[in-house]
C-alpha cells in the first residue's frame, strides 16, 4: 500500500532551492532510510512529510506531496501531524516529567481520562522499551534521563500519539553506539505496525535497518531501491561513490 | 611614543571598576542616608496613623494605602493587555510594517516623559470620561506608563523561550494556541512574572502621572469606591517637603524611607523569583 505519493516535489527557503523536482512513492510497513551528504536536502524532505517546513520563513513549495491520496498541503495541519510524527536529530524532552511527556500529544488530542491515559503511556514507553528503565520514576523531570532514554522517550512520546508513520530525522547523531544499537531495534520491531522513513548520516545504520533506501545529492534524488541493491549494486555511480565513502 | 598594551589594559579595568564602584557608592549611600534619618521615625503609630495637624504629626496610613490601590489597579489594567500584546508580538505577528510600527510605538511609548502621561490621564481620564480625579483614573494612567516595561519583558521571558520546544510541540500535532498555553507561557512566566514587579515599582515611586489624576494634598481617610481620591506616598512626600512648612525631618524621612522600601521590596521579590527560577531551570 502506499503512504505517501510525492511528485516533482520543490522545496525552496528564499534563494535556497533545497530540494529539486523530487518524485517517489513510501509504501506502508517499510523502513525507508534516506541517506546523502550534509545539504543534500534529505532533512528538507522528511520535514516535508508532515509539513514542519511551513514553520521556515520564506518558505516555498512546488509539487504534490500526497498522504494516503489527499494533498498534504490542503490538510489540517494538525490532523496530518497526528498521524505523521517526528523524532528530531537530538533527545528533545518538553520541560515536564517523563509520563507528562509522553501524555503531552494524546492530551493534547483531547484524552483526559487517567485510567487511559496511563494505560497509553506505560504502552508507549514498552513499544519505545523504555518502560523497565522509568516504571518507577515516571514523575521525574525528562531531563534526568541520560540521552539514550531520553530518545527514547522522544520515540514513546511520538508513539502515544499512534500515528500512522514516524518520521526520524538523524535520531541517533547524538548517541553512543549501545544506546544506537537500542533505537534501532525500536526500529525494527516498529515497522511492524508503522512506516518508517529515516533520515540518516551513518550509511551503515541505513543499511543495517532499511528496506528501502533513497540517495540524495544537490536536493535531487539520485536513486532509490531495495537497500541490498542500493549497498551491492547501486545504479548510479555517485551512489556508489557516496556508500564506499569517496565523497561526502 | 608606544603604550604597553598590559598597562593599557591595567588603566582600562581600573576605569571601568571605579565606574562599577561609583555606582555602588551613590546607591549605598542614597540607602544609608534615608534609613539613617526615616528609620527612628518608624513606629507602629506613624505606619497605621493618618496625618495630623496639617502633617506635622501622625502617620501615613493613606498613604501607603493610596499606593497600594494605585499599584493593584495599574497592575490590573496593565498586566492582561501588556502580556496579550507580547504574545501577540513574540508569536503572531510576522514582520511587516504594522509589526515594526507597533514596536516603534512602544518604545516611544516608553520614552514619553512621566509628566506627560500625567496630562495625558488628566485630559482622558479625568475630564474627557468624567472619572474625575479618582484611583480609577490614577491607575490607569499608571498602567499605561508601565505597559511598555511589562510588554518588553515578556516578549523577551516569551522568545527565551527554546525554539525546539515549540517544535516538538507542533510535531506532536498541537495546535498553535496549545503550544503557547501549555509550553510557552508556563516556561515564559518567570519572567513575566520579574518584569511585572519591576513595573509595579516603577508605579509604586512615580509622583508626576498621579499629581492630576488621583492624588489629594490630604484627605485622612480611606477610600470608599474607585472613584474616590487617594492620598498617595510619592506625592505625600513632595507636600511635606516643599508645601508645608516646618514638617519635621524625621516625617519626612520616615515617609521616605517608607517609600523606598517598599519599591526595593519589589525589586527584591523580583530577584527572588529569578534566582529560583534560574535554579530550576532545566535546560
Amino acid at each position: 500500500m502506499v503512504i505517501f505519493t510525492i511528485d516533482a516535489l520543490d522545496v525552496r527557503f528564499g534563494s535556497v532551492h533545497a530540494v529539486r523536482g523530487v518524485s517517489m512513492e513510501v509504501f506502508a510497513n517499510e523502513i525507508l532510510t534516506v541517506i546523502g551528504p550534509s545539504n543534500s536536502g534529505k532533512t528538507t524532505f522528511l520535514r516535508m512529510l508532515n509539513r514542519m517546513n511551513d514553520l521556515q520563513s520564506n518558505f516555498k513549495i512546488g509539487g504534490t506531496v500526497r498522504f494516503e491520496g489527499e494533498n498534504i498541503m490542503k490538510m489540517d495541519v494538525e490532523v496530518l501531524r497526528r498521524k505523521v510524527g517526528t523524532v528530531f536529530a537530538l533527545p528533545l524532552p518538553l520541560p515536564l516529567s517523563i509520563f507528562d511527556n509522553v501524555a503531552y500529544g494524546p492530551r493534547m488530542h483531547g484524552l483526559h481520562n487517567r485510567n487511559r491515559l496511563a494505560e497509553r503511556v506505560e504502552e508507549a514507553l514498552k513499544s519505545a522499551y523504555l518502560w523497565e528503565e522509568v516504571k518507577d520514576r515516571l514523575h521525574e523531570s525528562a531531563f534526568k534521563l541520560s540521552g539514550g532514554q531520553q530518545q527514547r522517550l522522544c520515540i514513546a512520546r511520538t508513539l502515544a500519539v499512534e500515528p500512522e508513520v514516524i518520521l526520524f530525522d538523524e535520531p541517533c547523531s547524538g548517541l553512543d553506539p549501545i544506546s544506537t544499537a537500542k533505537v534501532e531495534d525500536a526500529m525494527l520491531k516498529l515497522k511492524q505496525r508503522y512506516t518508517l522513513v529515516l533520515v540518516t548520516n551513518n550509511v551503515m545504520q541505513a543499511a543495517r535497518v532499511g528496506d528501502r533506501t533513497a540517495f540524495f545529492l544537490s536536493g535531487e534524488l539520485i536513486e532509490i531501491d531495495k537497500t541490498d541493491k542500493i549497498f551491492t549494486a547501486p545504479s548510479d555511480t555517485r551512489t556508489e561513490d557516496y556508500i564506499r565513502g569517496r565523497f561526502g | 611614543m608606544t603604550m604597553n598594551p598590559y598597562r593599557t589594559q591595567r588603566i582600562a579595568f581600573s576605569l571601568l571598576f571605579l565606574a562599577n564602584a561609583l555606582i555602588l557608592l551613590l546607591v549605598g549611600f542614597v540607602v544609608v542616608v534615608i534609613v539613617q534619618k526615616g528609620l527612628p521615625a518608624i513606629t507602629w503609630q506613624f505606619l497605621t496613623d493618618v496625618p495630623r495637624q496639617g502633617m506635622r504629626a501622625g502617620g501615613i496610613f493613606p498613604a501607603i494605602v493610596g499606593t497600594l490601590y494605585l499599584v493593584a489597579g495599574a497592575i490590573i489594567f496593565a498586566l492582561p493587555i501588556g502580556l496579550l500584546a507580547a504574545i501577540y508580538l513574540s508569536e503572531y505577528a510576522k514582520d511587516n510594517l504594522l509589526t515594526r510600527l507597533i514596536k516603534l510605538a512602544i518604545v516611544n511609548l516608553a520614552g514619553v516623559p512621566s509628566v506627560v502621561y500625567g496630562l495625558f490621564g488628566l485630559a482622558l481620564f479625568v475630564v474627557f470620561f468624567k472619572f474625575g480625579a479618582s484611583i480609577l483614573s490614577g491607575s490607569l494612567t499608571l498602567g499605561i506608563m508601565i505597559l511598555p516595561l511589562i510588554i518588553t519583558a515578556s516578549r523577551e521571558a516569551l522568545e527565551s523561550v527554546p525554539h525546539s520546544f515549540r517544535e516538538v510541540s507542533l510535531s506532536l500535532g498541537a495546535s498553535k494556541w496549545q503550544t503557547i498555553q501549555h509550553i510557552v507561557l508556563p516556561n515564559a512566566i518567570p519572567g513575566i512574572l520579574t518584569g511585572t514587579i519591576l513595573g509595579l515599582g516603577r508605579a509604586a515611586g512615580e509622583t508626576a502621572p498621579i499629581l492630576f489624576t488621583v492624588a489629594a494634598f490630604y484627605l485622612p481617610l480611606l477610600p470608599g469606591s474607585i472613584f474616590d481620591q487617594v492620598m498617595a506616598l510619592p506625592y505625600h512626600l513632595y507636600v511635606i517637603s516643599t508645601q508645608v512648612p516646618n514638617v519635621d525631618e524625621k516625617i519626612r524621612y520616615g515617609t521616605a524611607f517608607v517609600l523606598l522600601a517598599l519599591v526595593l521590596f519589589m525589586n527584591l521579590v523580583a530577584i527572588i523569583i529569578r534566582y529560583k527560577f534560574r535554579m530550576k531551570k532545566k535546560w
